[in-house]
């Protein structure tokens, strides 16, 4: 066991997913002699040679469409979308190609690739470095999507994805890449490598896609949370002091039902907390989850707690931001009615 | 401060700016005329060594190779000594893909699908270019390469099934007629979003390059697709890894009803699309069986040389509809198919197998009977299977099936709700 940052688990777990299969190959902008703007594939050109990762062209639609042939061909492409906000120009392949290209061929040809992006807000990255995509890959039958919210996950669901023999889409919230983040901008940065969540087992197993944590047991009510709202919805349970129970999520699709439905129907209350905006988000589907399969535990309508119907403001990060004032208050009103 | 600005430099017309929007040269009721266009004679196009550097032959992306000429003789450097055999197999594959395309329009017409998109006047470009395909080769073809299949030799009978959509169509009833896939063919499964194979041809390519294998992969597109963002994005990834890929555009003049002028802009050709990114970049009669073949043979070992990519614009010309929900009367003269200068390429090749006494009047009739047979015989198969409107399609159990290799829960509980 050691302690390392996010962006170090994720460089570690394509490490171990080369080494262990020559078929993985790792490509993208700045991603090769630089290894990432975040460093994220830093050391692996040196280690694994030019043609296991290398840079490519500023095209997202070329990144996503290569990566596609490339595992129609056999290969497994690990790809990196320097900010979900640039994977626009290349949603199609995504969506139409990568997601499609088992059914429509019967199995026939598959692509099992994964796209890597980093995802969410929190530093100063104004509309175009700040968004939460999610809902557009939920929504997309054929993926499956996966969100870490801690060190050992990002390294644990990403050699998962790339195992999976399906396409699969990482959004790393990179607000927390190098050390937790519960909202409090103002307070000094927590480096995950003192932090109890930043421990790692680089020997350890793959984490299965599809498998929710329980963060934080709590009977008073439930919140259904990833990424960096784990953090933040912990900070408001220590805040308030209300025993909430936290289910991070990790894989948003397929989502695993089971541990929502234990979770709420121990506590009867539920919040459902997501960076992305709210009108017909991620959360929505959950909110619907629970009220078909807890509808009778359900002590209370399911709260949402999200980031407001605007784009991502650059001044106004920290009131866009759902922090811990916001979700405990949501908490307290839950617990009243 | 009041904004100010410069007064116009002298000189500056003060008319209005106007809007150029391209028109082809004849609509319904225009008598077409072809006798300007610029055909260089066959044989007269110099045929370089496949190392040549790309620089030294650009005046080949504004040209036409041709290597049969009125008399069907192959004349010219791009001709090739080729076994009558091969040629009569090539002749047979397009008399099959041209009645074949005759049986499953009429199927169409009678019912027994929603859809067919046929090839007539277009049949020597897939059909000769398998000729330069090994095994293990991956086509990612665009939806009139039906060519491919036949060449390869992908029972007929197999096809139709999936124009039936019924339960032997190997992609179990989702995909649209004519969206054909064979792994074992070479052959990748077809998408209806234009474009999108033609940089995942490139990507396939790469992997073969990654692993140090010796299979090359073939894009394409028609003309007016390669407005598309990946055509463009293909070009630069194929230049940029010297990707071992040919990269194909079928110019058959029209993109449904808007005619490629469209597309191309003022660019000259789509061959010189390749030009800016210092891929050698061929233009070449698409009518004609022996210069595909040829020129495909000659990018092909290019690819398998290590050389990267050829891009090759076919010239040819869509004698029928965009598809069976097309009638081009609505955007040109009726007789503007028989007015096209490069002729058909059936009967191209047949007069140089005549010429070259391989060939007679009589034997040709004789194969298009058998080309009738054949298909015919396979379309009673087929049909004894299903076809969309008669039934026996594939379980609706299937549907929820290849979504993903392992049916994750939510779509179990879906399929159990449907009741399969």
């Amino acid at each position: 066991m050691t302690h390392m940052t996010m962006i170090e688990a994720i460089q570690n777990a394509h490490d171990v997913a080369m080494a262990e299969d020559d078929r993985v190959v790792v490509f993208g902008q700045d991603v090769g002699f630089f290894g990432g703007v975040f460093r994220c594939t830093a050391g692996l050109q040196k280690k694994y040679g030019k043609s296991r990762c290398f840079d490519t062209p500023i095209s997202e639609l070329g990144i996503i469409g290569a990566a596609v042939g490339m595992a129609a061909y056999g290969m497994k492409p690990c790809v990196e979308i320097q900010f979900a906000d640039y994977m626009y120009p290349a949603y199609d392949q995504i969506v139409s190609e990568a997601a499609r290209l088992r059914y429509r061929s019967a199995g026939e040809f598959t692509c099992p690739m994964v796209v890597r992006m980093p995802t969410g807000g929190g530093i100063y990255g104004a509309q175009t470095h700040s968004q939460s995509p999610e809902a557009l890959f939920t929504h997309v039958t054929g993926l499956k999507t996966v969100v870490p919210s801690t060190p050992a996950d990002a390294r644990g669901l990403l050699l998962s994805a790339i195992a999976d023999p399906d396409p699969v889409i990482v959004l790393e919230p990179k607000r927390i890449y190098n050390g937790p983040f519960d909202g409090h901008h103002d307070r000094p940065v927590v480096s995950w490598k003192k932090h109890p969540l930043g421990e790692v087992d680089t020997a350890g197993a793959p984490i299965p896609l599809g498998k929710a944590a329980v963060r934080r047991e709590g009977e008073a009510l439930t919140v259904l949370t990833y990424g960096t709202m784990v953090h933040v919805a912990l900070a408001a349970a220590e805040e308030t002091g209300i025993d909430a129970e936290i289910v991070d999520l990790r894989t948003l699709l397929p989502v695993d039902l089971d541990q929502i439905v234990r979770s709420v129907e121990k506590t009867g209350r539920c919040i459902v907390l997501h960076e992305a905006t709210l009108t017909c988000g991620y959360g929505a589907e959950l909110v619907s989850l629970v009220q078909e399969h807890c509808f009778y535990s359900l002590e209370a309508p399911v709260v949402r707690v999200a980031g407001w119907d605007t784009p991502y403001p650059h001044a106004q990060e920290w009131t866009y931001f759902p922090g811990p004032a916001r979700v405990g208050e949501a908490m307290t009103r839950l617990l009243q009615r | 401060m009041a904004t100010t600005f410069a007064t116009p430099p002298p000189g500056a017309s003060p008319a209005p700016l106007t809007l150029n929007v391209p028109e082809p040269e004849f609509r319904p009721g225009d008598t077409p005329d072809f006798s300007n266009a610029v055909i260089p004679r066959a044989g007269t196009v110099r045929r370089p060594p496949v190392d040549v550097d790309p620089q030294e032959i650009r005046d080949l992306a504004f040209t036409i190779i041709r290597v049969l000429n009125r008399k069907g003789e192959a004349v010219g450097e791009w001709a090739e000594a080729l076994d009558p055999d091969v040629l009569r197999k090539g002749l047979r594959d397009m008399l099959t893909l041209r009645a074949y395309d005759a049986r499953m329009m009429k199927a169409q017409r009678q019912g027994k699908t929603s859809f067919y998109m046929q090839h007539l006047g277009e049949e020597a470009v897939s059909c000769a270019f398998q000729g330069a395909l090994a095994r293990g080769d991956m086509n990612f073809p665009t939806y009139r390469q039906a060519g491919l299949l036949i060449s390869s030799g992908y029972p007929l009978m197999k096809m139709m099934c999936q124009v039936y959509s019924n339960d032997g169509d190997t992609a179990r009833g989702r995909q649209l007629p004519v969206f054909y896939s064979s792994k074992e063919h070479g052959f990748f499964s077809i998408s209806g979003n234009l474009a999108t194979q033609y940089i995942q041809a490139v990507g396939w390519a790469m992997g073969s390059a990654i692993r140090g294998d010796t299979k090359i992969a073939a894009a394409w597109i028609g003309e007016g697709a390669t407005a598309e963002n990946d055509f463009h994005a293909a070009l630069v990834f194929a230049s940029t890894y010297k990707a071992p890929v040919i990269l194909n555009v079928v110019n058959n003049q029209w993109a449904i009803s808007t005619f490629q002028g469209i597309a191309r802009g003022g660019s000259g050709t789509f061959a010189a699309r390749g030009l800016g990114f210092g891929i050698p970049a061929l233009r070449v009669d698409g009518n004609d069986y022996l210069a595909v073949l040829a020129v495909a043979r000659w990018a092909a070992e290019r690819a398998r040389r290590n050389l990267g990519p050829t891009l090759v614009e076919y010239v040819t010309y869509r004698a029928g509809g965009h598809s069976t929900s097309d009638d081009p009367t609505a955007y040109r003269p009726k007789e503007e198919s028989n007015a096209w200068p490069l002729g058909d390429p059936v009967l191209r090749l047949k007069a140089h197998l005549v010429a070259i006494g391989e060939w007679s009047d009589e034997r040709h009739v004789q194969a298009e009977a058998e080309a009738h047979d054949t298909v015919v015989s396979a379309q009673r198969e087929a049909e004894a299977i299903g076809t969309l409107m008669s039934g026996n399609l594939p379980s609706p159990r299937d549907m929820f099936e290849d979504v993903y290799a392992e049916m994750p829960p939510h779509l179990k509980r879906q399929r159990q709700e449907s009741g399969y």
